[in-house]
């Protein structure tokens, strides 16, 4: 027995150090990791699946069959542009250790005075789309301010205090969506919204997808162009090497003269003014008006979202589209008599084992960046393993 | 000094602990390879070598926190595994590590029961007991440590010899002492040593580590020296002196610290004045430090540590509220931020190269940037100059020796004196006027630290002022043009670094003697 323990450690490592040889760490390591977790995820929706008497293999079948089509796809993507937003204005607060989890109120809040603000002007129609964009940027990172004034000034966990400004901006949401205030009668129902956009404030779709009337949200460009600009900020700038600084090491950025507090305030404005933008895909290429339809929940999605792509844009990307291909296709299973909720848990199963699947691997790759340091300064491995144990 | 003599117990007993070709490939720096090493029963058995020669990578397997890859392990004459440090424990092998990890606000005894608390009808800690048998240990051992002081109320020594009886509590018979002087002025290495003797002399196994080589001369009985991952000697003290056990080592000659010809000019570089320094309770940490330093001098600052030495460099580099004027030449920047005073021509390596000092999970030359993250070749405008930062990297890894496989390996990946070595050579960049230095080559190899005091000299000569502050008396004596002894946050005396001895300084540095 004790041999046995003895041992293993000694042929995991060998098997380690012979994929650290082949294998350029981070690359495919970190995709790895990602595409693991989606397996065992699968695996636990499978075991649900089971339990609640559905077949898993045909119900994944049925739910990728409907996906695929154009005009699921074609929501998804639209979808998916929010997410990405979203996603995007949680991730910037994640690389400097700050959790910004008021994307949620942020978002709606922007959204939803930006609807006000853009049904009541009439602009031509590029500056009518940029002074709505303005408007929600302006707001959701006013709002995201005042957890940033409360942290800087007063100590205050941006945690907690988000949380709070999330309920705030629901009550205040729908004190400014009533007739009195903000909304009009949604023509045809008793649902109420703002002021529908007029035709100069309508982005235009794309004919992305063909075999569906359906358009992708001309705002997509918009996502993409802000992902870019993320991946150019944090890498390429000095303020993002300051805010990528203080996120790996407070102490370590204090002492090389970052003012950490102001790069708490610029950062969290800064994932308000993105997270402000994550409704404006819906509101200016679909929806037109804030209404009581309006879709929910995207700050929350994103967050999840910006753990599964580890902060990256490009796995955000990834992230994104998987969260929305999976909401829309969700859509089939009721007629097949299985509980769309499955998805949901399938979506909590990801992140929990992508979370472990990153922990893990990013401890191995510290380790073995360590040994590979040691290896290539004693001038390549000792070969004198075989043997010596037996 | 040893009661028995090494014939005799080679003969006798088996020895208390055995590693036979112990071989860890994972993660140190260098690996440990085929390591053998016999320790005999009631021997101080003392194992030196630079840091990242692979002590402590040994220790922690023989401590049961990592398993090695090959090679057996014997206590008293028997084979064992060890899965965690529970079993090493078992066995009778404890460990005093270098830092202390005492909760401040709770009693002796509260402390050295903490985790193994001795129960009365399985619920109530039987305070009456544990008090016992701690007064029983220090008294067996002449460590002398009253159960029921409060731990804030002790000094370093006492800590550690809190530390020592907390092992001894958990049936320790083996012990092993993880560079226990560090921490230490003279005076109390002297009764560490004391208490180390009366521990053997009842028998119990010390096995302890250090690189600072007089006093494991003065303390072994044996000594086996590591030296880039194996073991490359077993020597008797008698028959080495501390400069051939260096020379084995290092596997090379020696460097000392001496600076040879003075080249103070008489241009006040930076100068401090009435700095005072306080804890947000109001507390005062640093009061009314001031001095001059010049360009080309070395001023020291000499002291126990926690004595308002870290207060006072954070205050220097603007980390930390300060009331006092700080002149920069003739530039006032009392009321500038840090980042403008590494601008102006300050270089900071920090105590804590980890804390301060380091991304550890970023690149070198990331690293390279650190600190100097408005200045040239690491940005143009707002933009990181990529190129020009590695380009840069490059030149200090070549300049200052960083021993690296490239500069695309994050710094967690370095042993300590490569880690130190980068952060010196960039502090160096940029041609600064006043370099802080704070304890530069603690925890570094010997070869390490002597290309760190060749550059610091070399710096001093173009006309650098340094404030150094350093817990190794030789290092103050040697490189100082000024010392200076701080001692609860005042400067209390000027001392000769000429005409000083450590001793002295020791005595000066613990408000003991009038110093000279």
């Amino acid at each position: 027995m004790s041999g046995g323990t003895a041992r293993s450690p000694e042929a995991g490592s060998t098997f380690m150090d012979r994929l650290t040889g082949r294998v350029r760490l981070g690359g495919l390591l970190a995709l790895a990791a990602p595409v693991l977790a989606i397996v065992f995820a699968g695996l636990i929706t499978a075991v649900v699946l089971l339990v609640t008497g559905a077949p898993p293999v045909e119900t994944l079948g049925v739910m990728v069959d409907y996906g695929v089509q154009p005009r699921p796809l074609t929501l998804a993507l639209n979808l998916a542009s929010g997410y990405y937003l979203s996603a995007l204005a949680v991730a910037i607060g994640f690389r400097m250790n700050l959790f910004n989890i008021g994307v949620d109120g942020q978002y709606r809040l922007a959204a939803l005075i930006a609807a006000a603000v853009g049904g009541a002007i009439t602009l031509p129609a590029p500056l009518h789309v940029a002074a709505i964009l303005l408007v929600a940027v302006l707001v959701g990172a006013g709002w995201a301010s005042i957890a940033a004034v409360l942290k800087v000034r007063r100590g205050v966990s941006e945690v907690i205090s988000t949380i709070m400004l999330n309920a705030i901006a629901t009550a205040l949401g729908s004190w400014l969506l009533n007739k009195d205030r903000f909304a009009v009668e949604v023509a045809g129902s008793n649902n109420i919204g703002t002021q529908p956009l007029g035709p100069s404030a309508q982005v235009p779709g794309i004919p992305l997808i063909p075999g569906t009337p359906l358009k992708v949200d001309g705002l997509i460009i918009l996502a993409a162009v802000m992902g870019l600009l993320y991946y150019v900020v944090l890498n390429r700038t000095r303020f993002g090497f300051d805010l990528r600084a203080t996120g790996r090491s407070e102490p370590a950025a204090v002492a090389s003269g970052v003012n950490v507090k102001r790069m708490v305030l610029i950062t969290m404005i800064m994932s308000g003014a993105v997270a402000g933008l994550a409704g404006m895909p819906n509101l200016l290429g679909e929806s037109y008006s804030y209404s009581l339809n309006f879709p929910p929940g995207l700050g929350f999605t994103g967050i999840a979202i910006a753990l599964l792509g580890r902060n990256n844009p490009v796995g955000i990307a990834f992230g994104a589209l998987l969260w929305a291909f999976l909401d829309t296709s969700s859509n089939i299973l009721q007629i097949h008599d299985i509980s769309p909720e499955i998805v949901e848990i399938m979506k909590g199963a990801i992140v929990l084992s992508v979370i472990v699947a990153y922990e893990l691997v990013h401890r191995y790759q510290i380790a073995a960046g360590q040994r590979r340091v040691s290896r290539e300064l004693s001038g390549g491995p000792t070969v004198q393993a075989e043997g010596a144990s037996a | 000094m040893a009661i028995r003599t090494e014939g005799a117990v080679i003969s006798t007993s088996t020895p208390a602990v055995e590693l036979a070709g112990i071989t860890k490939r994972f993660p140190g720096v260098v690996a440990n390879r085929d390591i053998s090493l016999s320790v005999q029963q009631g021997h101080v058995h003392a194992v030196v070598g630079e840091n990242g020669a692979g002590k402590s990578t040994l220790m922690k397997i023989l401590y049961g926190m990592q398993r090695p890859d090959e090679g057996e392990i014997r206590v008293n004459g028997t084979s064992v595994t060890f899965k965690s440090p529970s079993d090493a424990i078992a066995v009778g092998i404890g460990m005093v590590h270098q830092h202390f990890m005492l909760a401040d606000n709770l009693t002796v005894l509260e402390n050295v029961i903490l985790g193994s608390e001795p129960r009365v009808g399985g619920v109530a800690i039987d305070f009456g007991a544990a008090r016992g048998r701690i007064k029983q240990i220090s008294d067996s051992y002449g460590l002398g440590v009253d159960p029921d002081a409060m731990v804030e109320d002790l000094g370093v020594g006492a800590r550690q010899r809190v530390e020592i009886l907390k092992v001894l509590y958990r049936g320790a018979r083996i012990l092993i002492l993880d560079e226990p002087t560090a921490v230490l002025v003279p005076q109390e290495v002297e009764e560490l040593f004391e208490n180390l003797r009366g521990l053997v002399s009842e028998g119990l196994t010390i096995i302890f580590i250090s690189h600072k080589l007089d006093e494991v001369l003065s303390v072994a009985d044996a000594v086996t020296v590591i030296r880039r991952g194996t073991t490359v000697a077993e020597v008797s003290p008698r028959d080495v002196t501390a400069r051939q056990l260096a020379e084995l080592m290092v596997g090379s000659e020696l460097p000392s610290p001496e600076t040879r010809e003075s080249t103070v000019t008489d241009e006040v570089a930076f100068s401090v004045r009435d700095l005072t320094v306080r804890a947000p309770d109001g507390r005062v940490l640093v009061e009314g430090v001031g001095f001059d330093i010049h360009r080309g001098e070395v001023l020291g600052i000499a002291g126990v540590e926690g004595n308002g030495q870290a207060e006072l460099v954070e205050a220097v580099m603007g980390m930390r509220e300060a009331e006092g004027r700080l002149l920069l030449g003739e530039e006032d920047i009392s009321a500038w931020p840090t980042l403008r005073r590494r601008e102006a021509g300050i270089g900071y390596i920090p105590e804590d190269r980890h804390r301060h000092g380091l991304l550890l999970e970023a690149p070198l030359w990331e690293n390279r940037i650190l600190g100097h993250q408005t200045q040239k070749p690491n940005v143009k405008g707002p933009w990181i100059d990529r190129a020009g930062a590695r380009k840069d990297t490059r030149r200090i890894v070549e300049e200052y020796d960083v021993r690296t496989p490239g500069i695309d390996v994050d710094a967690a990946a370095l042993s300590g004196g490569n880690q130190q070595k980068l952060i010196v050579g960039r502090e160096m960049s940029g041609e600064p006027v006043l370099l802080i230095a704070s304890h530069p080559t603690r925890g570094v190899d010997v070869g390490a630290q002597a290309a760190i005091w060749d550059h610091l000299r070399a710096a001093r000569a173009a006309g650098l002022a340094v404030l150094l502050i350093s817990a190794d008396l030789d290092e103050l004596i040697g490189l100082s043009d000024t010392l200076k002894v701080i001692l609860r946050g005042r400067l209390v005396a000027d001392v000769d670094p000429a005409a000083v001895t450590p001793e002295l300084l020791g005595s000066a540095m613990t408000g003991a003697g009038e110093a000279a």
